[in-house]
């Protein structure tokens, strides 16, 4: 209930100029994401980018979605990125590697490539003539409704899927303990 | 200025997340890094759905976007297995270091 | 009656299955057993059927079983039909007869080979076809059978393929017969144009009356079928693959080379005998391709010294007599002879064999010698053989059936003193060389020893043969001993009446000048190989002599003129395109399907981010189209 009547409030108050505000950070984060050198620093920046998208939700009309997107992506996903990491041992070394691999020079291609596809882009969204409308909200109610009635098998495949991630992670990541006879003891190959 | 965003500005700020992943995706050469592109260029797909309902008034975008969230989840857990795997036979996480597949 | 004509083909077909699929699971026994038991059964069933036919005469004077409709497109509906009148009764007796004989021959002659049950498959496929083609009513299951003898005698001449030469003149013969095949193929195709049918009887009735006497379509016609004829029997000009034929084993050479297949062209000629009728020219023609080649093998006979060879070469002399009596207008002689000839040829041919086994495989004539006393019954029964051959008078069958084509040489409506003469100076040629034969094989001195001597399986149907030799030729006597005329009283159900000149008598002088020339012949042999061999060394001397001699033993020189005519530029015209400028296209589209194979797989470069370039590429690629259009 509340979070409605803040959706409301927030919609008349210049809604406009915090979706700018946070579009820009969004975007700010992502390129830091993409151009650090230390991997928990990117982390964090992606972290950022995942909350200023989860407002940009909220600003849509999209509260339930705006909520899902910071437990699950920004509270568990980024929080597996960050286990793995530290399960690596991924510290000084890896940052002075990335730094020699990143070198301002092999940045040239994939700019160019990237700024092509940007360009087309923004060519094919703005050249559409779209008549402009208010952007409404669609609540959590509609939203349960809707995974409940026509998108049931959505939801039940969604659930296989996951429990076939679960399945082949646990078996990818175990690690067999090989038993040896003293005497055939030598250097185990890691 | 009580004017409501329009869709293209949000479409555009879908498609430039979406091209800054794909640079992300090229640029790096540690597969961590390269995840954590994935990770944003999916977050730019969801974007633009979650627009897209909200153009329509339909709960269609937000419904797809759970599914998105649903599908990185798993791909993050078992693709994170998978470089623990290659990190121990490699002892590298150099993406150009696994080439076996060639030819 | 009719209803069991099919069993006739069907023994030997029977027994051809079941020895090519379980033949290598089987025991020698059995597989004898199957092979000769089989054509046993026919030889049988045909006596019997054959007793049915000639005590109670069956309406319309044939038996007729049709089994099922092979073809119906639009007007064209060929059934597959048997048809057995007095003229196939007389060739279905013969190869049933004669093929169960060599086939109880060969039980023993074959023993020690190792493929056995591929023999008898193969004999017994043979006489299938054989049966097909004179049983058939149609001429479209004719052509089945004639292509199948073909068949089975290229698998029988090559059957000891091991030995490249072997396989070289089982092509030779297939080649050669081909080519009257295609003739003959080309002839039916006329036929089938002309009177819209293929049945035998049905285009034995309308010829006449859409067909003129003389007309140029009939003497086409005729002369197409003549020629499938003459690949078939080894006439001129395509006798030179028999000879060459005797690579295979002597029953092979009996049943195919002498009994019957040789004798396909002589009953096609029989049968059709209407369209021949109706073309004056082309019946010329058979007598004199009749006449050179009876000359011309019989002059080469007199000069072989492999004992086969002279057996091959005076089989073609032989069935130039036959052709020669078909070309006369006396068809009741020409089959009277073929059934004589096949007796004594048969005989020939498997007494050869036994005695080339019993001397360990020697061939050569001059290499044998003394085995008179040694082996009597084959000497007794070759003596028999020869005999026939050589038409010695009253006591030989041989006698009966040559001299009846002698008179009627001279004396039919188309017959004049030149074909008689050449008729004469064959009769006295072969009575040389047969002689010639005996004198080399059986007198004299022992040159080789004899390995094994031939055991009953292999005596007891040379000495049945023998007998049929004898005395199967009373069936027919001369005109003028009485008037006992059993054989063409038979066949002129089904063949026309010879035709003589006006006022014609005399026939006893010409019996008299037969008896003449047969022992001038025996004589003259009996001094150059047997009494006086000097004379021999002293005409080796004359280079005339010597040459004559060369060419008559290479056959006239055939073999060498086909070679420059034929051989040589269709080789050099393969040879041109020995690389095959076709293929080289299929080869280019391989070439440039791998080429392009190498260069694709460079982009395979396991490299991840090379992937994910060619992804962004291929992304903007299609938003490019997507903007343009």
């Amino acid at each position: 209930m509340r979070i409605r009547q803040l959706t409301y409030i927030v919609y008349y108050l210049k809604m406009n100029i915090f979706f700018y505000i946070t579009a820009f950070v969004t975007l700010f984060s992502t390129i830091m994401v993409i151009t650090r050198h230390n991997p928990v620093h990117a982390l964090l920046y992606l972290v950022i980018s995942l909350l200023s998208l989860s407002v940009i939700f909220f600003l849509l009309g999209a509260p339930f979605v705006a909520l899902l997107e910071i437990i699950i992506y920004a509270g568990a996903i980024m929080v597996l990125f960050i286990f793995v990491i530290m399960l690596l041992n991924l510290g000084k070394e890896t940052a002075a590697q990335e730094k020699a691999w990143l070198k301002p020079r092999i940045w040239i291609g994939p700019v160019i490539l990237s700024t092509i596809l940007l360009a087309e882009l923004i060519y094919l969204i703005t050249t559409a003539q779209l008549p402009s409308y208010n952007l409404q909200t669609v609540d959590s109610k509609a939203v349960a409704i809707s995974l409940f009635k026509p998108y049931l098998i959505g939801v039940e495949l969604a659930a296989m899927l996951l429990m076939a991630g679960v399945v082949g992670a646990a078996h990818i990541g175990q690690q067999k303990k090989t038993v040896l006879h003293r005497f055939l003891k030598e250097e185990e190959p890691q | 200025m009580n004017t409501p965003i329009s869709i293209e500005i949000v479409m555009l700020l879908a498609g430039i997340l979406f091209v800054l992943g794909i640079v992300g995706v090229i640029i790096r050469k540690n597969i961590i890094f390269m995840l954590l592109s994935v990770e944003v260029m999916l977050n730019a797909a969801g974007l633009a759905f979650i627009a897209a309902g909200s153009r329509w008034a339909q709960p269609d975008g937000q419904v797809m976007f759970i599914f998105i969230l649903a599908m990185a989840a798993a791909e993050v857990s078992v693709g994170l297995a998978l470089i623990l795997r290659i990190y121990q036979q490699h002892k590298s996480l150099d993406i150009d270091k696994l080439k076996e597949m060639k030819g | 009656m009719d209803h069991l004509l099919w069993l006739i083909p069907a023994f030997p077909l029977v027994g051809f299955i079941m020895l090519s699929l379980l033949g290598r699971h089987m025991s020698r026994f059995w597989i004898a057993i199957i092979g000769a038991g089989s054509v046993s059964l026919s030889a049988i069933l045909t006596l019997f059927i054959g007793f049915n036919f000639l005590s109670l005469a069956p309406p319309e004077g044939h038996y007729s079983q049709t089994l099922w409709a092979w073809l119906e497109v639009a007007a064209f509906n060929p059934k597959i039909t048997l048809y057995l009148d007095a003229l196939s009764l007389v060739f279905v007796f013969v190869i049933t007869f004669i093929g169960a004989l060599i086939h109880i021959y060969s039980v023993a002659f074959m023993a020690a080979d190792k493929d056995y049950a591929r023999f008898f498959a193969c004999m017994n496929l043979f006489v299938f076809s054989m049966l097909l083609l004179v049983l058939a009513d149609n001429l479209l299951l004719l052509y089945l059978g004639w292509e199948g003898v073909g068949l089975c005698s290229y698998l029988l001449i090559g059957f000891w393929y091991e030995n490249p030469s072997n396989g070289y003149a089982a092509r030779k013969a297939f080649t050669i017969t081909r080519i009257g095949d295609t003739a003959m193929a080309i002839g039916l195709f006329v036929i089938f144009y002309q009177f819209g049918t293929l049945v035998i009887p049905d285009i034995l009735t309308l010829a006449p009356s859409v067909w003129h006497e003389g007309a140029t379509i009939a003497t086409v016609t005729a002369l197409l079928l003549l020629a499938g004829g003459v690949g078939k029997s080894a006439q001129l000009p395509l006798q030179t693959w028999l000879p060459d034929a005797m690579a295979g084993p002597s029953p092979v050479s009996a049943l195919i080379h002498a009994a019957t297949m040789v004798t396909a062209g002589v009953y096609l000629i029989a049968r059709m005998h209407v369209i021949f009728q109706l073309s004056p020219t082309a019946q010329m023609v058979v007598a004199g391709i009749g006449a050179a080649t009876l000359l011309i093998a019989g002059f080469s006979a007199l000069t072989q010294y492999d004992i086969k060879r002279v057996l091959a070469y005076s089989t073609i002399s032989q069935i130039g007599y036959m052709f020669l009596a078909l070309g006369l207008g006396a068809w009741t002689a020409a089959i009277f002879h073929f059934m004589i000839h096949a007796f004594f040829k048969a005989l020939l041919f498997l007494a050869a064999g036994a005695v080339i086994e019993a001397l360990d495989h020697e061939h050569n004539m001059f290499r044998m010698g003394g085995l008179k006393n040694k082996l009597p019954v084959i000497f007794w029964t070759f003596l028999i053989g020869s005999a026939s051959l050589a038409a010695l008078p009253i006591i030989s069958a041989g006698f009966y059936s040559k001299d009846q084509i002698l008179w009627y040489a001279w004396a039919s409506e188309q017959g004049n003193l030149i074909l008689w003469l050449i008729a004469l100076l064959g009769a006295f040629i072969t009575a040389a060389y047969t002689t010639r034969m005996m004198v080399l094989t059986f007198w004299g001195e022992a040159k080789t020893a004899i390995g094994h001597y031939p055991g009953k399986l292999m005596t007891v149907p040379l000495m049945v043969l023998a007998f049929f030799s004898l005395f199967a030729g009373f069936i027919e006597l001369p005109h003028n001993f009485g008037q006992f005329a059993l054989f063409s009283d038979l066949l002129h159900q089904v063949l026309p009446e010879t035709m003589l000149k006006a006022g014609i008598h005399g026939e006893l002088l010409f019996q008299l000048l037969a008896f003449i020339a047969t022992f001038c012949g025996i004589y003259l042999a009996y001094i150059f190989w047997y009494k006086k061999p000097q004379l021999i060394e002293k005409s080796k001397q004359s280079q005339l002599a010597m040459n004559l001699y060369k060419y008559w033993l290479s056959g006239w020189g055939f073999d060498q003129i086909y070679q420059v005519l034929f051989v040589k530029p269709i080789v050099f015209i393969a040879n041109i395109n020995k690389n095959d400028v076709v293929d080289k296209l299929f080869q280019g589209i391989t070439a440039l399907t791998l080429h392009l194979h190498r260069l694709l797989s460079f982009t395979q470069s396991g490299s991840l981010r090379w992937y994910i370039i060619g992804l962004v590429v291929g992304a903007i690629l299609i938003l490019s189209i997507q903007l343009m259009l």
